[in-house]
Order: C-alpha cells, then structure tokens, then sequence
C-alpha cells in the first residue's frame, strides 16, 4: 500500500479550514494529532516502513504535522476573533445615556475680581491687609482727618452699632477699608504696598446702592511715590484688570479728608443699548477714587510727612466686576439666586495668576 | 449746584463753546454731571404761521394748512383742532426728529395730499402734557425763530458737583472766578440785575447815608458777625419773568420778589440772606443760644422744638429763626409786607452741621454755611443785596448795622515749588506755579503765599500742592509706572489668606455655588442661633430685619435655600465664607449648606436625597484640604441646639478646640426661618484651624511585597460609635494601614440592642512577606481591639 500524502494533506487542511468554532477546530485537531489521530497513526505507522520508506515518508510526515500545527494556530486565532467581535456585538449600549451627574460650582463674582485684583497688585510687590468690620471711630474717622463736624461726615452714611470703644463713642461698621491702612501704619514702618480688600457698610439702599458693599483699598508709603506714579499704577491696574490696553483714564480733581492732592478716576467706555464697552468711546465712567496721602494723616500713624509721603486709591469691588462681568443688576449680588449664580459665578479652576492669564 | 450758561457770563466774560465749559470745569474738581440743553433737542423747530386752513377734501379731521416759514410757503396737512388761520405754530420741516417718539419727519401724501412738514403738540416736543392741539406761540413771534429761544429755553442748564471743601463755588460768581483762573475767560465785576434782568455793575457808593439803623444785639459766638439793614416801603409780589425763569431753570420754585432775591444771591454769590417783615419783629434782634424746648414754626412746614444752645436769632417775643439754618413762619415776608429787614451774617460752619445733623435740616443756607461762606463778603453782600431789592421792590433803605467781626484772618502758607514737584513727579517750572497761584488769588511772598479769604479749605503746603495740580491739569502730569520689587517680593497673602482661598476652591468643585450676604440680619432669627449680643446690634438698622450684625452665617444661607426651592429649584448647594461677630469677636467662618436632591433622579443611580452624611464629607474634605489630619480630630454629639440632636455633631482639636459642626439642621429652626426641612449644613471656624508646618515631604518609601486585605464582622453594641471601633482597629497593629467599613446591618439573626459591622483592613508588611501565622496574630489584635469597645467576632 502507499499512502498519498497529498491527499491527506489536503484533507486535514480541509477539515482546519472547515471548522467554525474554536470548540470544533480543537475537535479537529484531536482527529488529526490527538493520541489516536490519524496523522499520529501515520506517524506512528513509519516504525513499521523499510528504511528507505522511512526517509520518503517520515519526512513529509513531519512536515505535514508542521503546516497541520500552524494551520490550526492560525485559524484559531482567526476563530477566537470572530467569536470576540460576535460577543463585543453583543455588549453594545447606548452611548447616548446621561452620566450620573456630577455639578461643579461657582466662585461668587465678588471672589473673583479680587482675585484679579490681588493677582495684579501682587505683581507689583503688594501684601494683603485685612482689619475688623466693626471699627472704632478713631480708625474709620478720627485718624483719617475726619474730625467729627466734617461735612464729609455726611457723604458716609454711617452705620453704628451699641457697642462703644473705650472713648465711649459707639462702634462703627467700617464705612470704607481705609482703617485697614491706619492699623498697617501703625503697625509697621514704611516702605508700605498694601491692598485692603473687603466688605465695607454705608446705610444706603437702593437700586444702585446696597448696604454692604465691597472695596479694594491700597496705601503705598515710601519717600519716592509721586502722583506720577499713582497715576501710572493705576493705568497699569486697570488695564490688567480689563485686559484693554490704552484704556483711556482720565483723572480729575477731588475732594477726599484723608488725600491732598485727590483724585478721581474715570475710564473711557462707551454705552451700548446691551452692554458696555471698556476702553473705546467719548463716555467717560467713574471708577475709583484716590490721592496722595494727607500729612495729617500720615501725622496720626507717627508718621512724620516731612520724611515719608505716598498714595492711597480705593475702588468698588461690585461695581469692577458688574464692569467686566457685564453684570447689569447690583442688587442680585447678595441675593444667591442660583441661577445668576450659576450665570455670573465663575469656574473654580479658572487661573487666578498673571502666568496663566486673567 | 445748577446754573445756566447765561448766568454764568453774567460773571465770566469768555467766547469759549459749552463743550469748553463743561471739560474745563471737569478738569478743575467741579465735576459736570449734566448738561440739560433742551434749545439743542429743539433746535430743528422754528416759529411759523399758518396762513389758510381748509378743510381735506377726503378726511374729516384733518385740515390742509398753508403756513408762512422762514423757507417759504409750505402746505402741511394738520389734524389738530386749533389749527387755525393767523396763529404762530411750531414747525417741524421734513428732515426734523420728533423728541417725544424719536421719529423722523418726511415729506408725505396724507389722504393724497401733499404734507411738507408737521405743526408741532407740546407733548410732541416733551414741553407738556398737552396733546389736545398744536401749540400756539406768541402773536410777535419772529418768523423762523428757533421756538426755544421764543420759550426762553435757549439757555442751557448745567449741574456740577461741587466736593465739600469747595464752599467757594457755591454760588455762580464763585465758578466763574474759577474758570477765569483756568484761562477760560475774564472774570466780570460784581453785578447784580435790575428790574429788567440787565445787570449793572454794584457801586458802593449807591446807598444814601441816614440816621435811622437797626439794634442788634449779638450775643451767641457761633454767629461771628450779624448785618442787617431796614428798608421801609417796598413792594412785594410776584417776580419778574426773568428772575422766575431763572431759579426755576435751576430747580427752585419762586416765592415772591424779596425771598427770590434771597435766593438769587445764595446761588450768584453762595452768599445766603434772609428777609424778616419788619413790623412783625418785636422790639430788639438778638443773636442768642436757643432755650431748651423754644419752638420755632420754620418755612420749610415743619415744626421744631429746641434742644437748647442752638443758636437763633430772636426777638423780645420769641425766636425768629435757627440762625443761618431756617427762618421761621411768623416773621416771613408775605405779598402785603411793606418793610423789612434784611440779614446777612456769619455762622460757624461747625455749629451749623451739628444743629442742621440734629435737627435734621438740609438747607440751600446751611449748606452753604456748613461749607464756608466767605466772611469777606458779608458787608458787601448785605449792601449788594439791598441795591438789588430797591431796583425790583422800590422803597428806601436804612443805614446797615453789623454787629461782630467778620473772621477775616491772613493765611499764609509754606510754599516751595519744589516741594509741589516733589509730590506731583513733574516738573512745574516756579514761574508757572507762580502765575496759577496768582491767578487763583493766592498771592505768594517769597516763601509763603497768601491764601484768598474765600478759600478756608486751604491751610497747609498740601493743599497748595492740589491747587497747582488741578490748574496745570491732572491730565498734564505724565504716568509712571510704579517701580516694581527688585527682588521677588513675598506672597500677597499670608498663608491664612491663601488657605481660605484654597478652600473657596474646594467646596466650589465639590459642587457648591458661593454667596455672599450681608453681615447683618434680624435679631429675631439670629435668637434662633446663638444669645443676642447688644453690642452688635446696629443703633440706626436699614430696617428690622438687618439689626444686628450676624452669629452665623446659616440663616442667610438657609434663607436662600428657601427661596430657591420656592422658585421650583429641587436641590441647592450654597456656601458663604465671611465675617461671624459673637462675644469673641469676628471671627472668619466658612459654610456650606445643601437642601433637597442631589440630582435629578438618574437612570442607573436613581434618586438622592442631601443627607447629614454629606455635611459631614464638606467639613471633613475642608478639614483635610486646610492641612488638617483628619484622624486627629473627635467628634462628639454636642452640636450648638439649632441642628437635629441626633444627625449632629460637634469636631473638635483636643478637647476644648472647635473647629465645628455638621448636621442635620433642627426642624424648628427650619420652622422659624419658614424653609424646608432635611437641610444640612457644615460650619468652619477656619481660625480655629492651625496652620500646616511648611515642610517638605519625607522621602518615599514604598515596599514591593504583597499587602493583604482581611475582612471581619463584629456584633457591636448600637449606642457605641462605629468611628471608635474602626480608629481602634487602625491602631491595633502597626501594619495596619487602612480600614474601613463596608456593611452595617441590624436586622434579624442580630439581637436589638446590637449591629453588625463588616470592617475590612490592610496589612502592608515592611521586610518581607508574611506568613498564615503572622496573619493570623494580626488578626487576633484586631479582633482583641473589638471586644474591648464591646466588640464580638460573628
């Protein structure tokens, strides 16, 4: 007998490429090269042959039982990704469904810009000072070459509690952070860069006045700030703060107990029916008020204004970010519907330094 | 202050534009806040009249007009029921805007007729109400006369601010002498108009010497010099057109002759007066400190009963008036009055505002007095004054009697020009310093310079810094950059600042939305949180619910859950960080509150409701993020009364240390603040946290071997708390690296008074991997640790 080992070449390769599962091709591979396969048979046969059978057919036994081997590893492969993508086909969801919600919230707008306000006044070497809310007259008046018949009195507004200082005059609730710049002279010696930021009270309520508000103060202190200077600072801050540059500021004289000369600042802007634009127009919007510092005031800290002079500015937290927030409406700043807020507060990740941007 | 411009070139000669006017103005602290100019709104419209008005031949109402203007005929189809032949019209030519509906006129067919232009209403042009008709100007009304100049509203109006330490601009003479010394014009000698409204130049010559004069008695010394005059004869009644046009175009209402004269100087020169009817004086004027309880019947209506010590001026009967504040009713002038006497004195500017603040007055008088008026124009006041009521009321007039000096003092001032460079960073060359100086009146003498007598606001170097500045111009003086730190310069803000910012941070991406309330509230809610302190209760409140200044930053916070849920929102996250005032002080709190659902219901994890457990993850996730380990601290069931007793808790740093609560807040509190129940809230005492040591981390040291979880399950006793047993367990061993709870149950197979809690641990060994045995003894620890908290292996 001879055996036709093409043919069972092409038998087995046949019955490799017939199997459609991973199950049935490990059932063909048993029938072929299992303990009792038929190629194992053959082989096992070759003891039986001639030696010059031996050598033909031993050798192309053995290559078949190769190209067998690697005919079953390949089509296993190719079965086990059939079989994966026929389950995968069955896992598909619907990439539409909602996430379990996870809401971020907000920073208040009042939080932000002094953030921004503190970003930029950092860059020039300012600390943040803060003081009490319930201040004793001497700080918030007194000090502040507001002798108690100043007419300035009156454009204060000023809230009083029961408490009283130990003059016995009643406690006040702090009508500007300007007594943050008291305590900080009295406190420390000069050169001074500070910035007060904080809430402040004036017992005032309408559309356009609440009766706590929010101030940005700053006191420099030195022997070589001019009004040139503040000018420039301020140019330099507000540019920063509205991201304009050459924004027109115009400074005019004014009247303030505790500067000499006084200043207040406008910025030019222009009116739209919807909204109003920074840096560009002929109307011109008052922003903050400022000046060098009086010698009687630098006097009431132990200061001795023939040695030491300097600036002091203060702006309106509320009315900076209604500007650059374009936020229409005081009012709703203290009113926590969640809805503005969600609107007008701003992402809790937003850089709040000059190296990201403001 | 409002003037108009004429009246301002009464005092000002000066060609300069309004435009001019205004920047000047600005530029030198008298700040422009308005310019009305209602002849530029009108300046389209021109006087016409009609000429023929026919009936349209295909509309009832209307009438076909020929009308008679400065650009010839024109036919315009009129619907007003006045329209009428041989009146003078207001015309509307095509091309003109309409002030009140801001529309534009064309050239039209109305019914098929032609119509070149409109007759105007008053309503049409914002003059009036009156929409009945076309407006019929006066008979002698120039054809194609701008109609605003017809109505004497060619004069605009213009409002500045004037700060408070610029008295000296108070009156128009004032403004002008400011703008003369800005370079805008020349200012005029004094004037005063006649009874036509020409002005004529004050002579001091003008009034006659005679015997007869008034007896003042002064005797209070906040009133530093008293003038009065007697003028028998005049007559009262209604003003002038001019002078009524004139104070009503700057807002006042006019009186009568005499008390318009009044005002006429308190707004030309700041210079208030007063007139009295003579023959309802009594006997001697007396300049005196009020008697307490004296009652004065004043002519702004209203009533006023003396503290005592305010200084009036008085007759044998009674009090006339609070001296330079407010007259009274009873010695006022009326249209029958024959003979007065007029006053011009000198009050104490301090004086004034404590008397107007407690008495609550705010005059044009007191204003002005409060402020400074020049006691260098007394006397010509008071001479000036009495010229002007001759020529407008007739009569004649006494020799004038002043009682007191005016305080004239000679202020000198240290002046160096470069000083004033030194503060203002420019160089201002002495010459120039000098010419604004002189021109603003202060004369200078070498070192010094001589400040004007009616400039009080000026007293040191400082001052005379500013006057140079604002003269040369604010805007002249060059920006420059504030010099930057040459090293980089330490934080901002200190590490309690940063913190707080941080932890802003946190609890916005932890879902929650800042707010930010105001520092008082109502003493009634605050009762609900902690004992009212008097002293924070504010003396003068906006209004009751915002007396005091606030323990707690919840009630705001709670408030605004509640109006949020009211406006249809299911579950709100807010939190305040800010200012809490109790017995201690201002403390700096920071609070979260969360009420209703976390979510809208989810397709897979359903519906969730804000529970005390999520307080807790707020305080305890601050906690950490402000340097805090959160296994230092305890926790205890002593929560201030207005959370839940039972889902509470205070946390404290040692045993005297809070740092704060969370919890479910007390149903009664939500009842008494009228919000919804279930609301959680969390509050920091972020001061009560100490600050993290700066340091840098300890190298790592991690190990490749194995870690092993186990898990265990005690019956535990139901009053104990499950915190203690997984904290004991953590200390059990030191390979102990973590554990945590993952079941409790109580239910059957668990006796009542017991709970089951499944604890899983870690072991992390440091050396080597480890054995069944060493497992094993850990576990035993473990186990040990239970039973002594009444623990019990299931």
């Amino acid at each position: 007998m001879s055996l036709d080992i093409e043919a069972l070449r092409q038998e087995a390769l046949d019955a490799v490429c017939a199997t459609t599962s991973t199950s049935a091709l490990e059932e063909t591979r048993v029938q072929w090269l299992g303990k009792k396969g038929r190629l194992t048979a053959e082989l096992k046969a070759i003891a039986q042959l001639s030696i010059e059978e031996k050598k033909a057919i031993g050798k192309s036994l053995n290559e078949l039982k190769l190209a067998l081997t690697d005919a079953i590893e390949s089509r296993k492969d190719a079965l086990k990704r059939e079989e994966m993508s026929a389950q995968l086909a069955q896992d598909v969801v619907d990439i539409s469904l909602p996430v379990v919600p996870e809401t971020m919230g907000t920073l208040h707008p009042i939080t932000r810009a002094m953030q921004e306000l503190i970003a930029i006044f950092a860059d020039f070497g300012f600390a943040v000072a803060e003081g009490p809310h319930v201040e004793e007259d001497f700080y918030n008046f007194t000090a502040l070459n507001i002798p108690e018949s100043h007419p300035a009195r009156q454009m204060h507004d000023t809230f009083y509690v029961q408490g009283t200082d130990d003059q016995g005059n009643p406690k006040v609730l702090r009508t500007h952070t300007s007594p943050v710049q008291i305590r900080t002279m009295l406190n420390s010696q000069p050169p001074i860069r500070i910035i007060a930021p904080g809430s402040t009270f004036r017992c005032d309520s309408d559309m356009t006045h609440t009766p706590m508000f929010h101030q940005i103060e700053g006191l420099v202190i030195d022997k070589t700030s001019t009004f040139a200077h503040l000018k420039g600072l301020l140019r330099d801050v507000v540019e920063a703060f509205f991201g304009v540059e050459n924004i027109p500021v115009r400074f005019r004289p004014s009247y303030f107990p505790f500067t000499e000369p006084s200043a207040e600042v406008d910025i030019g802007c222009k009116k739209t029916r919807d909204a109003l634009l920074i840096g560009q127009g002929d109307d011109w919007l008052e922003i903050l008020g400022c000046g060098m510092v009086h010698p009687n005031v630098l006097r009431h800290c132990n200061l001795d204004p023939e040695e030491w002079q300097g600036f002091a500015f203060g702006m309106g937290i509320e009315r900076l970010a209604m500007l650059k927030y374009n936020i229409p409406d005081l009012r709703k700043f203290f009113e926590s519907d969640i809805r503005w807020l969600q609107h007008y507060g701003t992402n809790p990740l937003a850089s709040t330094n000059l190296a990201e941007g403001l | 202050m409002k003037f108009t411009l004429n009246w301002l070139k009464e005092h000002l000669d000066t060609q300069a534009s309004l435009e001019d006017i205004s920047t000047t103005l600005t530029s030198i602290g008298l700040e422009v806040e308005g310019i009305e100019d209602a002849g530029a709104a009108l300046a389209a419209f021109t006087v016409a009249e009609i000429v023929e008005a026919k009936p349209h031949p295909d509309a009832d109402k209307l009438q076909v007009c020929k009308v008679n203007s400065a650009a010839g005929e024109l036919q315009i189809v009129c619907g007003a029921p006045n329209a009428r032949a041989g009146i003078k019209v207001a015309l509307a030519q095509v091309g003109a805007t309409i002030p009140n509906g801001d529309f534009k006129i064309k050239k039209s067919k109305i019914r098929g007729v032609e119509s070149c232009g409109m007759l105007c209403s008053a309503k049409e042009l914002n003059l009036g109400d009156d929409h009945a008709g076309i407006m019929e100007l006066a008979a002698d009304a120039p054809i194609g006369a701008p109609i605003a100049e017809i109505l004497g509203l060619g004069d605009p109006v213009i409002e500045i601010a004037i700060t408070p330490n610029r008295g000296d601009c108070l009156g128009v003479y004032g403004i002008a002498r400011d703008l003369a010394a800005a370079g805008l014009g020349v200012l005029r000698p004094l004037v005063y108009p006649t009874k036509d409204g020409q002005c004529v130049e004050y002579n001091t010559a003008a009034i006659p010497q005679t015997s007869e004069r008034l007896y003042i008695d002064l005797m209070e010394e906040t009133c530093k010099t008293f003038s009065g005059v007697l003028i028998h004869g005049v007559t009262n009644g209604p003003s002038p057109a001019w002078l009524r046009q004139r104070l009503e175009a700057i807002g006042l209402r006019s009186i009568s002759t005499l008390v318009d004269i009044t005002n006429y100087f308190t707004f030309a020169y700041g210079r208030p007066l007063h007139v009295y009817d003579a023959d309802k004086v009594q006997g001697t004027i007396t300049v005196r400190p009020a008697k307490e309880g004296e009652v004065l019947e004043a002519l702004n209506d209203k009533t006023y009963t003396l503290q005592g010590g305010e200084c009036v001026i008085a007759d044998d009967a009674g009090i006339l008036g609070l001296g330079g504040i407010v007259g009274g009713i009873p010695s006022s002038v009326t249209e029958e009055t024959k003979n007065i006497i007029l006053e011009c004195a000198w009050f104490d500017p301090v004086a004034i505002a404590m008397t107007a603040r407690a008495h609550q007055i705010n005059t044009d008088a007191a204003y002005r007095f409060e402020r400074t008026v020049d006691p260098a124009f007394v006397t010509i006041g008071i001479d000036m004054a009495a010229q002007m009521i001759l020529a407008l009321c007739g009569g004649v007039a006494m020799d004038s009697t002043h009682a007191g000096e005016p305080p004239i003092e000679e202020i000198l001032i240290d002046y160096h020009a470069a000083h004033v460079n030194a503060q203002a960073g420019v160089e201002i060359d002495e010459a120039r310093q000098v010419e604004i100086l002189e021109a603003l009146s202060f004369h200078a003498h070498g070192s010094k310079v001589q400040v004007p007598s009616w400039r009080s606001d000026c007293r040191i170097p400082a001052d005379i810094t500013e006057e140079v500045l604002r003269i040369y111009g604010y805007d002249n003086v060059p920006s420059r950059s504030l010099p930057k730190p040459e090293r980089t310069p330490a934080p901002s803000l200190s590490s309690q600042q940063a913190r707080i910012q941080q932890l802003k941070r946190l609890l916005a991406t932890r879902g929650l939305h800042e707010t930010c309330h105001y520092a008082f509230m109502s003493s009634t809610i605050a009762g609900q949180f902690a004992p009212i302190i008097d002293d924070l209760k504010l003396r003068n409140p906006i209004s009751a619910e915002l007396d005091l200044m606030r323990p707690t930053l919840l009630a705001h916070l709670m408030q605004a859950a509640g109006k949020n849920h009211a406006r249809g929102a299911s579950g709100i996250a807010l939190f305040e960080v800010g200012g809490i005032y109790t017995e201690r002080g201002q403390q700096t709190c920071i609070a979260t509150l969360r009420s209703g659902q976390k979510a809208h219901a989810h397709w897979k994890s359903g519906k969730a409701t804000y529970d005390w457990l999520d307080a807790k993850a707020d305080l305890f996730s601050l906690l950490e993020a402000a340097g805090l380990d959160p296994q230092k601290v305890q926790i205890s069931r002593e929560a201030p009364e207005y959370y839940h007793p039972g889902q509470s808790a205070v946390v404290t740093l040692g045993p005297k240390n809070i740092l704060g609560y969370f919890g479910t807040l007390h149903p009664l509190t939500c009842e008494a603040l009228d919000v919804p129940t279930g609301m959680v809230a969390c509050e920091l005492l972020i001061d009560a946290v100490p600050l993290p040591k700066a340091k840098a981390p300890k190298a790592l040291d991690v190990s490749d071997l194995q870690g092993v979880n186990r898990d265990f399950a005690f019956l535990y006793p139901r009053d104990h708390a499950a915190g203690d047993l997984l904290t004991a367990i953590r200390k059990a061993d030191a390979m102990i690296v973590d554990a945590w709870l993952f079941d409790v149950y109580a239910g059957e197979h668990v006796a009542q008074d017991q709970v089951s809690l499944a604890i899983g641990i870690r072991l992390m060994p440091t050396e080597k991997t480890l054995t069944d045995a060493e497992i094993e003894a850990v576990s035993a620890k473990v186990i040990d640790a239970a039973e002594a908290l009444g623990g019990k292996l299931r």
